[in-house]
């Protein structure tokens, strides 16, 4: 075996370790959101008076629409990288982040809604409590995925090697989806609770 | 990046060391699997010994609550004052000693170090997944050691409310003087830790799903690589629930939700919390704490699996059998947290089922046991250190597991429950029998580690010492649990009907001291012999795994040159037809025509046939 061989070879097998290492980290991420599922619902179980108790207001709708859109543009991304259009692949990862970014703003007035109908975090009934937990410790999660992004968009602007372009934005990409999924589960967990 | 070019050069150029390197990349911010298990193993050892501090100095208060002992009030200040531990740090000490023991030495500590150095080693990888990674699972692990040891020097004093934190004690910051600043400091130090954990985890599983060389099938790994693979695999399940329940206990504590607080009066004042649930902590807790003990308890059965079967020369009893019985307890570890919680209120129903799930971790643990005891059978046994406290492990979890299935019954647990019963059961399932796997570890893998032989003769003394010690300590808190002695009592003079127990406590406390003192020769033992121990050979122990083919001398990448195929599983000890006791890994069958057996060929029909020629020729008969 000649030494480039080898030393892609052993490349190839690195990324393939790393890309597993992603997918082990959303697992521990998973079972964080599953942890607080699973206690919303032994709380909420443990009183009539226990509950959501509103309707979840209107602009979560919204950020859900908002990051939907945003993993589309992050798979265009992507596409656009493999297929080698810095360009594109520019634009479309800045709109990314800039619904990256709208989705925080989002979540905010939603917090700030619910605060209006008198349910705050501090709280005797705390399944209301809970709503903002899940979402602020998505929101964490949103926070990191947005600075992984932007290491993406970094990493193109100073032209580093395509092969090294394309891995970011792989990693980032199944990163970005599985924040849009944990998303649409803990908006329908909270729905079906509503 | 870095790890292609160092193995790059390993391949290319043999040993010799390309790029620099300074004091700083090579001892402190290494990203060497090898390092870094050296960081662990020692940072483990240096919060065993302080936990053990701990431990002793309760002791003490246990065996003389009346005496003083003016000496502690030197070294303890305020804490010790007029030579008597006061209530309050006396609950700060089981809390720290437990929190240190549990996570500190028997997770990372075990797990660090002998995951660290044996997956990529006994594996034939040149380094872990990601060595980054790795690196900075060691630093938020010293960062959380470091405050651990910090809350001691606050004014408040450490986290009181025992490991389990429960709620309502770890979650009023003004409850005790322990839920202050200190249990602050246990939850951020917590934090940390876990995220330690969950990275070194997540490394572990993907080097053992992606990094083995040519020819090591998952059914070729040795089982220490097995039990450090599961174990990463609980972990990385359980330890993020750990997150959600502390997370919550945080917004309690310094935000003012009520997730886990109702109806409080603390000290003549009404808490505002409302409607919150104590025992959804438990629920949260113990989902994690009960497959803790597992991660404590199955990187140590793989390592006393290796020693036991390489100091008996013969092949493990039931390899499969071994794999799938720890695959059995990782799975049954998720569905039996509801045994610690019996009392408190559960439906019956609900106990019953936890009952169930918990008993039939019974028969894992057996398997394990007995196939321990079939391989010792007729052995050529070799008594080494390390296999002393191999054996040794084997005997504790025994002799623990066995009141588990006491414990583990719900109508014996509502009479046992919380009392020194539990104590002795769980000090000698998952803690001695821990910690001698993983001295039995340090033994043996000591020459890989550190290319020197430890001093044998201290180590036997080390052995009986700690052998015997461990169990008068934990031995007679069984018959002190069956008569009602509830745990975490600050002094047992206030209760007449624990006077008799007094005599026992005091000859507790002297073998926990003389069994303290003992790894006083295991210090000196490890940290001289690094320095002026027996130069090791290169296979000190005639094994047959792979980190024994790699050179004495520590090298970037593991091994000089390609790394090395696997031909056949582990534990080719004592093969008949065969002139050694062991055969390597890396030797391949046509080397071994006169002890090879028709299935070793598994689906290769030109070796079969090879064989059967041989075996012609040679007047070989298989026996069926």
């Amino acid at each position: 075996m000649d030494k480039q061989d080898y030393l892609s070879e052993e490349l190839q097998q690195s990324r393939r370790a790393k890309k597993f290492n992603l997918w082990l980290g959303m697992i521990g991420m998973f079972m964080m959101f599953a942890a607080l599922s699973s206690g919303f619902i032994v709380y909420t179980a443990s009183g009539v008076d226990k509950g959501i108790k509103t309707i979840l207001p209107y602009a979560f709708m919204a950020s859900t629409g908002v990051i939907v859109l945003s993993s589309l543009t992050m798979q265009l991304a992507y596409r656009a990288a493999k297929s080698g259009s810095v360009n594109r692949q520019k634009v479309l990862l800045s709109i990314t982040i800039l619904l990256g970014v709208a989705f925080f703003f989002l979540q905010f007035h939603a917090w700030s809604v619910l605060v209006e109908r008198g349910i705050t975090f501090v709280n005797s009934n705390a399944s209301q409590s809970f709503l903002y937990v899940f979402t602020g410790m998505h929101l964490a999660h949103i926070f990191a995925g947005v600075l992984v992004l932007g290491r993406c968009l970094f990493g193109v602007m100073r032209n580093i090697p395509h092969g090294n372009n394309i891995f970011r934005m792989e990693l980032a990409n199944i990163f970005w989806h599985f924040l849009d999924l944990l998303w649409i589960y803990i908006y329908v967990f909270l729905l079906l609770n509503q | 990046m870095s790890t292609t070019v160092i193995s790059h050069d390993a391949a290319h150029h043999g040993s010799h060391e390309h790029h620099h390197e300074t004091f700083l990349t090579k001892y402190i911010f290494s990203q060497d699997h090898k390092m870094i298990a050296k960081q662990f193993l020692i940072t483990g050892i240096i919060m065993a010994v302080f936990a053990m501090i701990l431990s002793i100095l309760f002791r003490i208060q246990l065996a003389w609550p009346d005496a003083e002992f003016p000496i502690l009030e030197v070294f303890l200040g305020k804490w010790a004052e007029g030579g008597r531990i006061r209530p309050d740090f006396f609950l700060a000490l089981v809390t720290i000693h437990g929190t240190m023991m549990v996570f500190f030495v028997l997770t990372a500590g075990l797990s660090g170090t002998f995951s660290n150095l044996l997956i990529p080693y006994q594996l034939g990888a040149r380094d872990m997944a990601s060595p980054f990674m790795n690196m900075l699972s060691y630093w938020f692990f010293f960062v959380a050691c470091v405050l651990m040891v910090a809350s001691f020097f606050i004014e408040t004093g450490p986290a009181s409310s025992g490991w389990t934190i429960y709620p309502p004690l770890s979650a009023v910051p003004t409850a005790i003087s322990g839920s202050g600043l200190g249990m602050t400091l246990w939850l951020i130090s917590m934090f940390l830790f876990i995220i330690s954990q969950v990275m070194g985890g997540v490394n572990y599983i993907s080097t053992v799903l992606n990094l083995r060389t040519k020819g090591m099938g998952m059914w070729k790994m040795p089982l220490t690589v097995w039990s450090f693979f599961l174990t990463a695999m609980v972990g990385l399940l359980s330890f993020p629930v750990l997150v959600s329940a502390v997370v919550l206990l945080f917004f309690d504590r310094s935000v003012g939700t009520s997730f886990y607080l109702s109806d409080l009066v603390v000290q003549g004042t009404i808490l505002p919390n409302e409607g919150g649930s104590p025992i959804l902590f438990q629920h949260l807790f113990w989902f994690l704490g009960h497959p803790e003990v597992y991660i404590v308890v199955m990187p140590a059965l793989g390592l006393t699996s290796e020693v036991i079967s390489t100091n008996s020369r013969k092949p493990i009893f039931g390899y499969h059998a071994m794999v799938y019985s720890l695959v059995g307890i990782s799975v049954l570890s998720f569905i039996v947290w509801g045994h610690h919680m019996f009392v408190t209120g559960m439906s019956p129903f609900l106990g019953g089922v936890f009952m169930i799930t918990t008993l039939i971790i019974a028969v894992p643990s057996a398997v394990k046991a007995f196939n321990y005891i079939a391989t010792l059978w007729r052995g050529n046994i070799r008594f080494t250190p390390a296999m002393m406290f191999a054996i040794g492990m084997v005997s504790f979890f025994v002799s623990g597991g066995l009141t588990g299935l006491y414990v583990g019954n719900a109508a014996l647990d509502i009479n046992l429950h919380d009392t020194y019963f539990v104590v002795a059961h769980f000090h000698l399932v998952m803690g001695s029998a821990s910690i001698f796997g993983m001295l039995a570890g340090v033994y043996h893998w000591y020459p890989k580690m550190f290319g020197r032989m430890m001093d044998e003769r201290l180590g036997y003394l080390h052995f009986w010492l700690t052998f015997l010690g461990a169990y008068l300590v934990f031995f007679p808190m069984h018959f002190m649990g069956i008569d009602g002695v509830p745990r975490r009592y600050y002094t047992f003079t206030e209760f007449p009907f624990m006077d008799k127990w007094i005599s026992v406590n005091i000859l507790v406390t002297w073998a926990a001291i003389i069994a303290g003192l003992a790894q006083v020769a295991f210090i000196w033992n490890f940290f001289a012999s690094i320095w002026c121990g027996k130069r090791a050979p290169q296979n000190p122990w005639g094994s047959n795994t792979l980190e024994w083919t790699t050179p004495v001398e520590h090298i970037h990448g593991n091994w000089p040159g390609e790394l090395p195929t696997v031909y056949r599983w582990p534990y080719d000890y004592s093969k008949p037809g065969h002139d050694a006791d062991f055969i390597l890994q890396t030797t391949p069958l046509s080397q071994t025509m006169s002890s090879n057996l028709l299935h070793d060929w598994e689906d290769n029909e030109e070796g079969v046939e090879a064989q059967k020629a041989y075996n012609k020729e040679h007047n070989r008969v298989e026996e069926a």
